[in-house]
């Protein structure tokens, strides 16, 4: 099928704008992914300078906000919509379908060598679908009442009702569309990615010679296919409660002096259903960025990755066990403690495979012979902070532990190292190491040197102190804290905290340019810079349909040939044959 | 302090720009002969190098907020499962320690060690079944442990009994304030439900069933009052969105869900009066009241009124995302010798006395 494509006569619109082949959709995708960062994270910086200067007045809300700004100081309601589409845009726009989408189309294919995609076409529809929820979730930041604002969570009756805060209203309205077709979105691609996987492998790529990126798209793309159709159904329920007057969530309410008719619902249940979507979402955010990270560490350490059995079954394992462990997130929303105990035991267990990973990555490196690009210093960040973010996981997967940091800026902290920066660092590392591959071209490593090492040091100094005023007590989600007098100890810390985010903001500019410069301007690569055993790496640097000229290349052997003893180079591609009395490890 | 915080910041930044320089510097030196953008030896040994530096970072920051910020962590524990809590988390913190230490050692040594050299060959090492047996196995160990410690003690926490001689309380939450029901006499909380607020022109706050003769002589209050070594039972409501009653002195906190009713209970261990006495809380407190006048100094410079001194008070925050004023959503909790809890108690009027 593939074969006759790129006999197609193409035009404009057919090549950039409405493409069927996986590495325009893929470079959409980033590109897409990339714009929604530099609103998302903006929006943090603002909300941290309201947070270090509590109610000053700054040009930059007047110019940006306006009238929510009024005289330059921010409104409590424009600081809750602020979190809220931040948390949105970073993890649904921009980790979900910036990251999965963007390598799971351009490496699926290429690496399990296929010339596109099963269904081209479905591919197409599931970028469109995710442009316009973009495109809806952007419109809601401009309409008259203000963006969603009820926390990235959306918890009803807070969601559900328009009396109970502005944010509550169209707003709201447009951020539930906008993550329908998101998931519609999601659930179109996830698809995609796992009959490629499954159907169109070349010959001898067995499952076990799949490259570990592979494994962890694959298995990413079926916890998407099992959760994000829960938060389809919790959003669907929460649309008929907001407008056509069910009860699904909501039951004796009194608001604005008035009574309310909803009876009988409960919003425990929708947090059962947010996150029963929620949690896996930590790993179809974090599982590519470690995938990305087997690969690159691999390469660039010049060395198997360590352990290629265990690391695939750690991915199976995080993945059945990402289902069973939602209710850590609500030990105390007034569910039964005994399901408390439950969740705490699964939850715990979840360290074990993440643990595995880490010491393998850590064995990996281990007598390498390290090539220091920007995407292995990216990708032993992510291993780093990996390690510093999970630790904390051991505190708050604990039921009774949770209780006294439970919605802290602890669990800010936490989750941020854990999902936000190691899947930052993550989709970092594959744009360092696959820019080649996409854009024909080199990305300046000094720029990125200089892009890695500032945004390492600003993440700690962002993060790490959040432990601290987590732990002293300080909840999150709030506008100010100058209303309790006993957190203004606190206050300097928080100014600590808002300059290192800025000098992290700039450093990402850096990187922009960077991207944009060497998009056209950068060093033209070879094939295969960075002297790599995976396939992508075999086809032409300018893109084809299809991928490859003549036949796709057969497979021989599993993706981690490097410095295998008695070879002459340090890396033998997947497609060379075995030698003559070779062995192929058994694995 | 911020003048410490701000000259550790800049020096931060002075070596972020100065190993920047260096950087370039070294980038310039190749530069004629390799421009591939692949990392070179000099790359390696510079980036191996940093790395390593990275290190010595992350030990500096830790080290530096615990010696900063360590007094502001956990305050002392006011409830009896406080202790418990306390103990709990000391211990996974111990333990979360050590493994950070060695592993981020082992990560970012080995990346200083091995950086690349171009004659260099790696080793060819991709499994060994007996490493990933140890460090599956200590892991399962180690989290068996924690388990089993953290649900003896959640259990031991949650398990509400419910006997006569525990105080029984209702938090009640709305937009954007906590009111608190005692029981009365009976010790038993009259049915209520948000379909009662409107009656008795709006004198009904928290919307009791005054047909319901368990509610008539209920207290309804603005200010919450516990009596020290009594085990007090909290019932939680909310009439309008989620709410979360969180009590960090007692390591309390539960959801306020509204359309149910929720649960926590505690003994409080340590009078409000005792806890301003604790010379950790004293010196707090001075340190705040501190920070308070060097703000009023500025307020008064620019005509504006000073800043109340601050004195200690167990807090009830709102910790679950409520609308606007959510950041100002608290009730003082003040935790006192039985007698002066039951003096108090009889000053306040009863809801049957309120809505005659």
């Amino acid at each position: 099928m593939g074969a006759d494509a790129h006999h197609h006569k193409e035009t404009f619109i057919t090549k950039y704008i409405f493409s069927q082949d996986h590495k325009m959709i893929s470079k959409q995708y980033l590109i897409t992914g990339l714009v929604m960062g530099i609103v998302g994270i903006a929006m943090s910086l603002l909300f941290r300078l309201q947070l270090a200067w509590p109610e000053q007045p700054f040009g930059v809300f007047e110019s940006l906000l306006g009238k929510w700004a009024p005289d330059g100081v921010m409104d409590p309601n424009v600081y809750l919509a602020l979190v809220t589409i931040h948390g949105t845009i970073m993890v649904f726009f921009v980790l979900t379908a910036g990251l999965s989408g963007t390598f799971s189309n351009l490496l699926i294919p290429l690496q399990i060598g296929a010339r596109d995609m099963a269904s081209g076409f479905l591919n197409m529809v599931s970028y469109w679908l995710f442009f316009l929820s973009s495109v809806v979730m952007v419109i809601s930041l401009f309409v008259e009442s203000g963006p969603a604002a009820a926390g990235w969570t959306v918890y009803p009756p807070l969601s559900a009702l328009p009396q109970a805060q502005p944010g509550s209203g169209l707003g709201m309205t447009l951020w539930l569309v906008s993550m329908a077709i998101f998931i519609a979105s999601s659930l179109l691609g996830s698809l995609n990615y796992i009959v490629t996987v499954i159907n169109l492998r070349t010959k001898g790529m067995s499952m076990t010679r799949l490259p570990l990126t592979i494994w962890a798209f694959f298995v990413t793309a079926i916890i998407g296919v099992v959760s994000f159709p829960v938060l389809l159904s919790a959003a669907l329920l929460l649309i008929m409660d907001r407008s056509f007057g069910t009860s699904f969530f909501l039951s004796d309410i009194f608001i604005q002096g008035e009574v309310l008719h909803f009876q009988g619902g409960s919003p425990v249940l929708y947090e059962h259903l947010f996150w029963f979507l929620g949690h896996p979402e930590v790993y179809i955010v974090l599982l590519p960025a470690l995938g990305i990270t087997s690969e690159v560490l691999a390469t660039n350490a010049r060395k198997p990755i360590f352990g290629y059995r265990a690391m695939v079954a750690s991915i199976l394992a995080i993945a059945f066990l990402s289902t069973i462990v939602w209710g850590h997130h609500m030990f105390i929303s007034g569910m039964n403690p005994f399901l408390g105990s439950v969740f705490t035991f699964t939850t715990l267990l979840i360290a074990i495979p993440s643990a595995v990973k880490a010491f393998n990555y850590i064995t990996t490196l281990w007598k390498g012979n390290l090539q220091l690009n920007p995407a292995m210093l990216f990708s032993i960040g992510l291993v780093s902070t990996f390690i510093t973010g999970g630790l904390t996981g051991i505190i708050l997967g604990d039921s009774t532990l949770d209780i006294n940091v439970h919605d802290t800026y602890f669990v800010v902290a936490h989750f941020h190292l854990v999902m936000g920066i190691s899947a930052l660092y993550g989709l970092f590392a594959g744009v360092y190491h696959w820019f080649p591959k996409m854009f024909g071209r080199m990305l300046n490593k000094n720029l990125g040197y200089i892009h890695f090492w500032v945004t390492a040091i600003c993440a700690y100094g962002v993060f790490f102190p959040m432990h601290f005023i987590g732990m002293a007590g300080l909840p999150r989600r709030y506008y100010t804290n100058t209303a309790f007098p006993y957190f203004d100890d606190l206050a300097d810390i928080n100014v600590v905290i808002t300059i290192f985010a800025l000098i992290a903001g700039a450093a990402q500019l850096v990187f922009l340019y960077n991207f944009i410069h060497s998009m056209f301007y950068g060093k033209k690569t070879e094939q295969n810079p960075w002297r790599s055993t995976t396939l992508e790496w075999t086809a032409p640097v300018k893109h084809i349909h299809g991928n490859w000229e003549g036949d796709i290349p057969e497979v021989h052997r599993w993706a981690y040939d490097y410095s295998k003893p008695g070879q002459k180079e340090d890396f033998v591609p997947q497609h060379i044959p075995l030698a003559k009395g070779e062995e192929e490890l058994q694995h | 302090m911020t003048a410490l915080l701000t000259i550790t910041v800049l020096v931060l930044v002075g070596i972020a720009l100065w190993q920047i320089t260096k950087i370039f510097e070294v980038s310039q030196l190749g530069r004629k002969k390799d421009d591939s953008q692949v990392a070179n030896d000099k790359d390696n040994d510079l980036q191996g190098k940093l790395m390593f530096a990275f290190l010595v970072f992350i030990y500096l920051i830790t080290i530096y907020s615990f010696w900063a910020w360590g007094d502001v962590l956990l305050p002392e524990a006011a409830s009896e499962h406080g202790v418990d809590y306390d103990r709990l988390m000391w211990i996974s913190f111990a333990l979360i320690f050590f493994v950070q230490t060695i592993t981020q050692a082992l990560l970012h040594y080995f990346s200083y060690k091995y950086r690349g050299e171009k004659d260099k060959k790696a080793l060819f090492y991709a499994d060994n079944d007996r490493l990933e047996f140890i460090w599956t196995i200590i892991p399962v160990i180690t989290l068996a442990g924690l388990i089993l410690y953290g649900l003896y003690t959640w259990t031991n926490i949650m398990n509400i009994e419910e006997d006569d001689e525990a105080l029984i309380v209702e938090l009640y939450a709305q937009q954007f304030n906590w009111k608190a029901r005692y029981a009365g006499a009976d010790n038993v909380l009259g049915d209520a439900n948000v379909r009662f607020l409107q009656d008795f022109d709006g004198l009904n706050v928290i919307g009791i069933d005054a047909s319901d003769p368990n509610g008539l002589d209920d207290i309804v209050v603005q200010e919450l009052h516990l009596p020290v070594g009594r085990k007090v039972i909290f019932k939680m409501r909310s009439q309008d969105v989620l709410h979360s009653a969180y009590m960090p002195h007692f390591r309390a906190q539960m959801n306020c869900v509204p359309g149910m009713i929720t649960e926590f209970a505690f003994t409080p261990t340590i009078t409000t009066d005792e806890m301003r006495m604790n010379p950790d809380m004293v010196a707090k407190v001075e340190k705040i009241n501190k920070i308070r006048y060097e703000n009023s100094q500025e307020l008064i410079a620019n005509g504006e009124e000073a800043l109340e001194p601050y004195q200690f008070d167990y807090l009830l925050l709102c910790n679950k995302i409520c609308g606007a004023s959510h950041y100002n959503m608290q009730m003082k909790i003040i935790v006192e010798e039985e007698k002066d809890f039951n003096k108090w108690l009889a000053e306040q009027s009863t809801f049957a006395e309120t809505i005659q």
